[in-house]
């Protein structure tokens, strides 16, 4: 079996232990059996139990494994290995513009707070009735490239307008679930969700950089999803 | 000088934001009961998320259905090992949970006429056996991420109170065996806690990662389970794993049984649809079992695709490429990204791959754990309930339909919230008081893990353990490798007890909480390969050399002396055994018959 050897700078700290954080260089044979980053990274923890990072399905569903990869935010799980330039030391930093906790996990509490602040459930006040609401095909498909967002946080914490206002700007997350609960003809709260938006900051600090589409492992576009949302309060207020 | 653990009192504590706590979290807290859920990953992130093909419900949306049909189907599907009054009790429910969840949400897929798409699934046929039946709710090939995030959402409408990233370490039992809640680590602090409730439900899913080729995400290492049988409980029918058919090759990642029901087909190195051998009726649709052993057979004798031959292909060429971006997107990035093929091009490299464990902690179909005792062989824990993979009610006896485990969850999630809320209702006031020694497990599994001098190495002793598992308790079984198994096994559990960790960091030490998880792992393992040494027939997912197909055991089958369920007691590594239940709720038993496709 063909082995070769990786090199990494990996971002370091541990409150517990440092006074300041550091890159750690810090090498790993893999082998063909290993296609993805994530790979690399359990052998890594393999040889250094200190690393910390979270991870979980190992499929790019789940969202555990986000992290700044050679610069750019990304799943560890769905990263291939030989994407990397040979000879180049990868580096690998936390999700940007969030407090660390350690290594590379990130406190995502501000990222949360702002999805649930969009209110992220089926508003819809009638009577269930016995069987399902009907929804047709069409307006179904309405949903498509909105409901599949497994809430990693790379677009947000790639979003200069989020890192500015992380309190105040929604962030390309949470709106790209407000809009999917919008666009749900079962939905009745469109105006309630236009009003909770209705700010200087919530939707408007969006200036279309467009880092959310870029980045998004799932191919998402929340900058699409905003513009759908901006044009419903400008043709709301006329 | 001992660790502080503080204490916190709820009226009910859930272990587990999955499907299954998820659903019983929605019950509790809209009651307005006070509840703790305690998940060691953000609730969105939980391994029911990986659920592709669809949730079982007879809404008979494309074509007639019935859920006396699904229930035939799924004691059949169990190998009669299932027990009937819990099946019944599944099926009726599925339509009303299903409809639960559109209500709350759940994005699923449409028919023309706006009702719920349904498609074909293994193992789910018509009028009692006859020809295959659309019965999978499905979103695309998405559909345990929908559900997972809807369930979710509602929890948030509800204001369910979450504690996100606590590892719950041990079941707290009195002298009386009632439960009292757990304790639980503070991930990002390194702190104790003690979690003290009227109700104690854990829904902290299976142990799928016992093995070394898993489809299983990395936190499946089963925590309930290895809590559940330190504090005395029973774990049953462990050695009941579903191995299923289509894992990537070399990955594992889990390609969904969806894409056979929408028409994809097996292919051995000829070319040929090897299943119209082994299952001339269902095909590629058979049981996930039979699915399997006929890929691993196939295999065996040369007719493996690849340099190595040793996987098969799983072709949907043949589909309109429009049809797979619609139903099976999902898949297609699958493919791309860990097989490295686009499917609508060429075939994906397949192989069986450890899936789903049909045992677990005992409970009747009400969500409450039971023991035997003194008077009956199903007595019940006070104060403790589990739901979901990490429980048996036992729906899948010795193998589970695909689509049974999302409905599985959803039935008994519910169940288990409902009878917790009925006897929070019914209790007095006041919480029964803690024992003297309800922290003493933890603190000592602790200590030692912190003291460990000269100890084994966790993900050298971990990889062990899946190796041996892998070898020795896989597709097929043979008695030899069994018994040579229970000693291996016994030995990696030595290594186990001395595990030692570099990191002594308080802060979000992973390096911890991985050796705590493998204590939990070690209990599920031995449990699997001493239940599966002992149990000397062929059924379902398990299959013996020694017990072959035979004029008076067809498939290896022994009822006479085997349609019992084993119960393993950690303490003395011993077994019992207790009687199916054959009398469903209100129909007539489904007698025993061969099982064929």
């Amino acid at each position: 079996m063909t082995t070769r050897t990786l090199h990494f700078k990996i971002y370091r700290y541990d409150p517990d232990q440092d006074r300041k954080p550091y890159l750690q260089d810090i090498s790993v044979e893999v082998d063909s059996n290993d296609r993805k980053l994530l790979d690399a990274l359990v052998k890594l923890k393999a040889k250094d139990d200190s690393i910390a990072f979270r991870r979980s399905c190992r499929e790019g569903v789940c969202g555990s494994d986000a992290m700044n990869i050679n610069g750019k935010n990304g799943l560890a799980c769905l990263t291939d290995l030989a994407s990397f330039p040979e000879g180049k030391p990868i580096v690998l930093r936390p999700l940007p513009g969030l407090p660390v906790i350690r290594d590379l996990i990130v406190d995502m509490t501000q990222f949360f707070k702002q999805y649930h602040s969009i209110k992220p459930y089926l508003i819809n006040d009638d009577p269930p009735p016995e069987r399902e609401r009907l929804q047709s095909p069409e307006e179904r498909e309405e949903l498509n490239g909105l409901y599949e967002c497994i809430l990693c946080a790379c677009c947000s914490t790639s979003c200069p307008s989020f890192w500015w206002n992380p309190d105040k700007f929604v962030g390309p997350a949470g709106l790209l679930a407000a809009y999917r609960f919008i666009a749900d003809t079962r939905d009745q709260a469109t105006n309630e969700r236009l009003d909770n938006l209705e700010d200087p900051y919530r939707l408007f600090r969006c200036h279309t950089i467009m880092n959310c589409v870029d980045v998004c492992p799932k191919g998402l576009n929340p900058t699409k999803a905003i513009g759908k949302i901006k044009a419903m309060m400008v043709q709301r207020a006329i | 000088m001992k660790p502080k653990v503080t204490v916190r009192k709820f009226d009910a504590v859930i272990v587990g934001a999955g499907g299954a706590g998820l659903r019983a979290a929605i019950q509790l807290s809209e009651s307005g009961f006070k509840t703790a859920v305690l998940t060691k990953v953000f609730p969105t992130r939980s391994h029911t998320v990986a659920a592709q093909g669809g949730v079982a419900a007879s809404l008979g949306n494309s074509e007639e259905d019935h859920w006396h049909w699904h229930m035939y189907d799924t004691v059949k599907g169990s190998d009669w090992l299932g027990d009937q009054d819990a099946i019944e009790f599944m099926c009726r429910k599925a339509n009303e949970v299903v409809i639960e969840l559109e209500h709350y949400g759940m994005p699923f897929d449409r028919l023309d006429n706006g009702r719920i798409y349904q498609r074909p699934f293994g193992g789910h046929m018509s009028n009692f056996g006859e020809k295959p039946v659309r019965r999978s709710c499905a979103a695309a090939d998405r559909t345990g991420h929908a559900m997972l995030h809807a369930m979710y959402q509602r929890n948030v409408k509800a204001n369910t109170q979450f504690f996100v990233e606590w590892m719950a370490l041990d079941l707290i039992r009195d002298q009386e065996g009632e439960v009292l809640g757990v304790t639980a680590l503070e991930m990002e602090t390194g702190e104790l806690y003690a979690f003290h409730a009227k109700a104690t439900i854990f829904a902290t899913g299976g142990a799928g990662r016992i093995f070394h080729s898993s489809t299983n995400a990395f936190i499946n290492t089963g925590d309930g389970l290895g809590m559940a049988a330190r504090a005395g409980i029973p774990l049953e029918d462990m050695e009941f794993w579903q191995f299923h058919p289509t894992g990537v090759a070399g990955a594992g990642v889990l390609i969904t049984e969806g894409v056979r029901g929408e028409g994809g087909i097996l292919r051995n190195s000829q070319g040929e649809r090897f299943m119209e051998r082994y299952a001339p009726n269902a095909k590629d649709l058979a049981s996930r079992d039979v699915v399997s052993r006929a890929m691993v057979t196939e295999i065996n004798e040369g007719r493996g695709c690849g340099p190595n031959k040793d996987y098969v292909l799983l072709d949907i060429t043949h589909l309109e490429p429009d049809v797979i971006m619609k139903r099976l997107p999902g898949i297609r990035e699958i493919a791309i990204q860990f097989a490295g093929v686009d499917p609508i091009k060429a075939p994906i490299p397949v192989v069986p791959t450890c899936h789903y464990q049909m045992g677990g902690i005992p409970t009747n179909y009400h969500g409450q754990v039971v023991v035997p005792g003194k008077r009956t062989q199903n007595e019940i824990v006070p104060g403790f309930y589990a739901a979901g993979e990490c429980a048996c009610a036992s729906v899948h006896g010795a193998n589970r339909l695909g689509t049974n485990s999302l409905l599985d969850l959803l039935v008994f999630g519910k169940s288990a919230g409902e009878t917790a809320v009925e006897e929070l209702k019914k209790s007095p006031k006041a919480h029964k008081d803690l024992p003297a020694d309800a922290f003493d497990r933890t603190l000592e599994r602790l200590n030692r893990l912190n003291t460990q001098k000269d100890g084994a190495n966790v993900h050298e002793t971990r990889l062990a353990m899946q190796r041996t598992m892998q070898k020795h308790a896989g597709v097929f079984r043979f008695a030899h490798l069994l018994k040579e198994g229970v000693e291996k096994i016994l030995e990696v559990q030595k290594a186990v007890n001395q595990t030692e960790i570099k990191d002594k960091s308080m802060v979000f030490n992973t390096a911890r909480i991985e050796a705590l998880e493998l204590d939990n792992m070690i209990e599920a393992a031995v449990a699997t390969m001493v239940s599966a040494e002992a149990r000397k027939e062929s059924r379902g997912a398990h299959v013996r050399d020694d017990c072959p197909d035979t004029p008076e055991h067809p498939n290896g089958r022994d009822d006479d002396n085997w349609l019992k369920h084993t119960l393993w007691f950690k303490e003395g590594n011993r077994l019992e055994y207790k009687s199916v239940n054959l009398r469903p709720l209100t129909v007539d038993t489904i007698p025993l018959k061969k099982r064929a496709y």
